[in-house]
């Protein structure tokens, strides 16, 4: 359905392109439209009328600042912009850090507040010390220190990184009343330099049996994944810096694995060890951390790709939309196959769709910024969006995701991780008081 | 052309010139050579089907008596859980268990019920168990907290002497319940 409407008071035409108040993603590039900061508060198209309070010269233009820290931190007032700890005490069991999407703009990650997870605490690594051993189906072994690596033909890309769990949540019967955070926040993107994987083991000599490789972290639960080899001879990279400076300890500091678009966990990091061989190990991660169990009874495995995922990150739940008007809808999107080619945003929970913007440039593998201009009539609003990439592939929704995947019998704790790779259409609900709740539609 | 590509890595590797190959990428080759005897300390993956398994052995009954000293603390008394793991949160799981999978649910996986191979629990406790003090068990140690984990699953003898060659003759019942999720960039 397409009409044109005209608002009152401003006399512009914007042009509505789906049900319940889509707007033409033309209305982003335009001046006429306003639209939502990250901390605005919706005031948009009609409310112009208001007369503003005469100016003052606030405090801090009349006295000496602070001074400048050697490494800064955000601004006091920006001290919610933070990461969740699901295991703040740290209690013998893995610590999982939440990027709080809900705060965050564009498609970069910030270090600090890139997730993580580790298994034993973040290991306190000498990089002078650390080696990478890359071993097992070669002609040569060969041990590599750090200095050396970093004389090795460097490449940058940015890729997203996703936890196999991200998004478990949602594997719930009944919707979680949490925010994209806690629901979504294991998944984040970053600028990655270091050497090609494919350099390294060249150097070594592939012996031609081998198939897949064993990678192991130096920290102490020594995590080995097993991986195809073609994947190490494609685009896998061994990283050093993280957005330009240094890997976070939480991240792998000195160097991990990158495999681009695939399970989080496999990108090891602390790398130390590369093992060619002819047959995966079925480590304990790969016999049953990330594994899915399946309504069949079977349980998939070796489940590489991330793939093709969105979810609107504002308005989310936690925001409240302050009056009627024009709202930015804004989101990210991923596809661990290739690039993003379209994302389709509904505000009427799914009757009709119409085409985001989306934020240039689109790079394979790596977090895609969609955004859709939104007047919110002041009425029930039900947001989704839905992602393509250019491998042929499109986010399902929820329905046809549990047609094949299942659902859980239980509603499970937030924090839990009952099974992997949920990657269905995220819904929020917005009711006439501007509240907006996880839904499902 | 298929087949020229299959051929072409075994004639480089006949050949030798892999490594010609790359110097022409500009790789300064400074890999160090190093010896199967210096990388020993390290080389702790094991092969599913017990490739890699070192020498020596342990009994369940020997195993129980270091499963109580440094595994219950986590685990809970004879590996049963604790209040932490029965949370649902991640957290250290039950080993022992006679829990029947429900549905969907992956914190209903157990060692008994779901693991394909019974050689990576060996792998696994040799590279990152006790929590707080990993690699430090000896690997009769480890064939000893093994074979005591099996047998309170009954899933071997408690008598059972568990070594390189009895471990991956373990039969688990799961060996056949999973389902390859992208065959095609997974070798066989």
């Amino acid at each position: 359905m397409k009409q044109r409407t005209n608002t009152p008071n401003d006399g512009n035409a914007v042009e509505q392109v789906a049900g319940n108040g889509l707007l033409h993603r033309r209305a982003l590039l335009g001046r006429s439209v306003a639209v939502t900061g990250v901390f605005g508060t919706g005031v948009g198209l009609g409310v112009t009328g208001a007369a503003a309070e005469s100016l003052v010269e606030p405090p801090w233009g009349l006295k000496i600042g602070d001074n400048s820290p050697a490494y800064q931190t955000p601004s006091k007032f920006a001290k919610n912009v933070v990461r969740t700890l699901a295991n703040p005490d740290f209690e013998p069991r893995s610590s999982v850090a939440r990027t709080p999407h809900h705060l965050l703009e564009g498609t970069t990650t910030p270090n600090g507040l890139h997730f993580t997870i580790v298994h034993t605490g973040i290991p306190d690594i000498d990089p002078g010390r650390h080696r990478l051993l890359i071993h097992g189906l070669v002609k040569r072994p060969l041990i590599f220190s750090l200095d050396a690596l970093l004389r090795y033909p460097t490449t940058s890309r940015v890729s997203f990184v996703e936890c196999g769990g991200n998004s478990a949540p949602l594997f719930s019967p009944k919707p979680i009343q949490d925010n994209v955070q806690a629901l979504h926040g294991l998944a984040s993107c970053a600028e990655w330099t270091g050497v090609k994987l494919s350099v390294l083991l060249e150097e070594c000599g592939i012996d031609p049996g081998a198939k897949w490789f064993i990678a192991e972290g130096a920290d102490a639960p020594h995590l080995m994944r097993s991986v195809p080899l073609a994947k190490g001879l494609d685009d896998a990279m061994v990283v050093f810096y993280q957005n330009g400076e240094p890997l976070m300890p939480g991240n792998g500091f000195p160097m991990r694995l990158l495999l681009p678009g695939w399970e989080g966990n496999l990108n090891v990091k602390y790398l130390r060890r590369i093992k060619l061989v002819t047959e995966p190990a079925m480590s304990y991660w790969e016999s049953q951390v990330y594994t899915e169990p399946m309504p069949n009874g079977k349980a998939y495995q070796f489940t590489f790709f991330n793939e093709v995922k969105s979810f609107i990150t504002r308005p989310s739940p936690g925001y409240e939309l302050k009056q009627p008007g024009i709202y930015e809808i804004s989101g990210i999107a991923f596809s661990g196959r290739g690039k993003i080619t379209k994302v389709m945003v509904s505000a009427d929970g799914g009757r009709s769709w119409a085409e985001a913007a989306l934020q240039a440039p689109v790079m394979s593998k790596a977090f895609t910024r969609f955004r859709m201009p939104w007047r919110w009539d002041g009425g029930a609003a039900l947001l989704q969006s839905r992602a393509w990439d250019d491998q042929g592939y499109s986010q399902p929704t929820r329905a046809e995701f549990i047609a094949a995947r299942g659902e859980l019998d239980a509603v499970p704790p937030v924090a839990a991780f009952r099974n992997h790779h949920f990657n269905a259409v995220t819904s929020w609900a917005v009711d006439p008081h501007g509240t907006v709740k996880h839904a499902y539609a | 052309m298929p087949m020229l590509k299959a051929l072409l890595p075994p004639l480089l590797w006949i050949l030798g010139i892999q490594s010609a190959l790359t110097a022409n990428l500009g790789n300064p080759n400074l890999g160090k050579p190093i010896s199967p005897a210096d990388i020993a300390r390290w080389d702790i993956d094991i092969g599913r089907d017990g490739r890699w398994l070192p020498p020596g052995d342990g009994t369940a009954a020997q195993g129980a008596a270091i499963f109580a000293e440094k595994c219950s603390v986590c685990h809970g008394d004879g590996g049963r859980g604790t209040d932490l793991s029965r949370k649902g949160l991640p957290s250290p799981p039950a080993l022992v268990s006679d829990q029947k999978r429900k549905g969907i649910d992956g914190s209903t996986t157990t060692i008994s019920n779901f693991w394909p191979y019974a050689p990576p629990l060996f792998g696994y406790i040799r590279a990152a168990m006790p929590w707080t003090e990993p690699r430090s068990l000896t690997d009769h140690e480890v064939y000893a907290l093994t074979a005591y984990i099996l047998a309170e699953n009954k899933l071997i003898d408690s008598r059972q002497v568990i070594n390189a060659h009895t471990l991956p003759k373990v039969m688990m019942p799961n060996r056949n319940g999973f389902l390859v999720r992208f065959p095609e960039i997974t070798p066989r």
